[in-house]
């Protein structure tokens, strides 16, 4: 049912893949990580302005389609005058998309922390940046991180979105092998085993560093 | 850009038609999704032998995976092992497996936030294992299950916009050929589509975040 000959004949082929993969993936994940900061330290200040566009920001792109963002790059921007090739359109996508999830999730993460303890550090002297380095982050941080790691789990599963714009990730090389071999089941078989591969870790790791922080309270 | 010419009679009601299309599929891949799930996630909570190692195999196997590999294999894939499903019906199996998986998920850990004590007690006061689950495990878990299973259901509404790679007509599947007319419509045609998704999802979550806020 499953041919190995798919696998070690197009090997080539998927491992161009799983590189491009990755690199989205990664691209995508230090970029969404600085807008989502970004965005979320919008959303925290004292500027009314600021909490407004950091809210439309995150409830825009929270409610439409993965694929609808990506577009905006790889349809929307050449309308305009600037062209974006596939991998480089769907890697912004998925950064944009992403950061408003991870600013969610710092958001949560520094309120978490009960204000009183910023009070209390605001009046033994600390400036609001003192307070912030040493009281409040190092307590978010490990609030925040299992959510993080959740969205890098859904970043490297939503990166196939590149394969509908032509950006050379795996899915896309699947689908290359599947037009030309006309082995549908065998070649994403492989396909799935290669995204499992890269996912399976990142959920165990997400789900051990949940119970870490439940243990820890 | 050409907002008269994108917002067209035409181009309107072939996009509404794809959005009609696109909310049926959501419906009908919620309702199926939300029954598979509540199954699989009660079957994993209550570790029966053999057929919750199953499940849970199938799920993390499903959950690992983009939804997007399941849309391609339920269409092209289950032809050659036999099975020939309609596009529609291949879109709504993917669909319903992914989503299902998730939402087993998010039942199980549901009930599992149920206090053991209470379960301790139902039982020793003469409850059977099938009454405790159905008087106490399942209403308290149920209850904190709701906004997060919400929260899914707009993902799957979302989700549906995948299956522009089998196009089955839907929403996403209307505006790439209105957008194809002329490229002076696509940036306007891109922020109605936005705006049409929005609306659905932007009151889906409020009335999450009412539930949300009524629980604690």
């Amino acid at each position: 049912m499953i041919s190995p000959d798919i696998l070690t004949d197009n090997w080539d082929l998927y491992l161009e893949g799983i590189r491009n993969t990755l690199s989205a993936s990664l691209l995508a994940l230090a970029g969404s990580f600085i807008l989502g900061v970004i965005v979320a330290i919008m959303r925290i200040t004292s500027f009314r302005l600021l909490n407004i566009l950091g809210a439309v920001y995150v409830e825009f792109f929270r409610n439409i389609p993965l694929l609808l963002v990506v577009y905006i790059f790889f349809l929307g921007l050449p309308a305009l005058g600037l062209t974006l090739n596939g991998f480089i359109s769907g890697t912004l996508g998925l950064m944009v998309y992403t950061s408003a999830y991870i600013a969610e999730a710092v958001r949560a993460g520094i309120q978490s922390v009960p204000i009183g303890q910023t009070e209390a550090a605001r009046s033994s002297g600390l400036t609001y940046t003192q307070t912030m380095r040493h009281v409040v982050l190092p307590q978010a941080v490990k609030i925040v991180i299992p959510p993080i790691t959740n969205q890098f789990l859904n970043l490297v599963k939503n990166s196939s979105i590149l394969s509908v714009v032509s950006g050379f990730d795996l899915m896309y090389f699947g689908d290359i092998v599947n037009s030309y071999t006309y082995d549908t089941v065998s070649s994403y078989a492989f396909v799935a085993v290669f995204y499992l591969i890269l996912t399976i870790p990142l959920s165990i790791a997400s789900n051990a560093l949940e119970r870490r922080l439940l243990r820890s309270g | 850009m050409d907002f008269t010419s994108a917002y067209s009679r035409d181009n309107l009601s072939f996009l509404l038609e794809g959005f009609g299309l696109t909310l049926w599929l959501a419906l009908l891949a919620i309702i199926f999704s939300f029954v598979l799930g509540c199954v699989l996630g009660i079957i994993r909570y209550a570790k029966v032998p053999v057929l919750s190692p199953i499940v849970g195999l199938f799920v993390e196997l499903v959950r690992n995976l983009p939804l997007l590999l399941l849309i391609f294999f339920a269409r092209f894939g289950l032809p050659e092992l036999g099975v020939s499903l309609p596009p529609f019906w291949a879109a709504i199996t993917a669909l319903t497996l992914f989503e299902a998986a998730m939402i087993a998920e998010i039942v199980r850990s549901g009930l599992n936030s149920v206090d053991k004590g209470w379960v301790e007690a139902a039982r020793s006061s003469g409850l059977s294992y099938g009454q405790t689950l159905q008087q106490i495990i399942l209403p308290i878990g149920l209850r904190r299950m709701v906004p997060p299973i919400v929260s899914q259901f707009i993902s799957l509404l979302k989700d549906t916009s995948l299956t522009v790679v089998i196009t089955l007509g839907e929403m996403m599947h209307h505006a790439n050929i209105v957008m194809g007319q002329n490229s002076r419509i696509v940036f306007p045609i891109l922020l109605l589509v936005a705006f049409m998704y929005f609306i659905v999802n932007y009151v889906l979550s409020l009335f999450a975040r009412r539930l949300e806020a009524r629980q604690t």
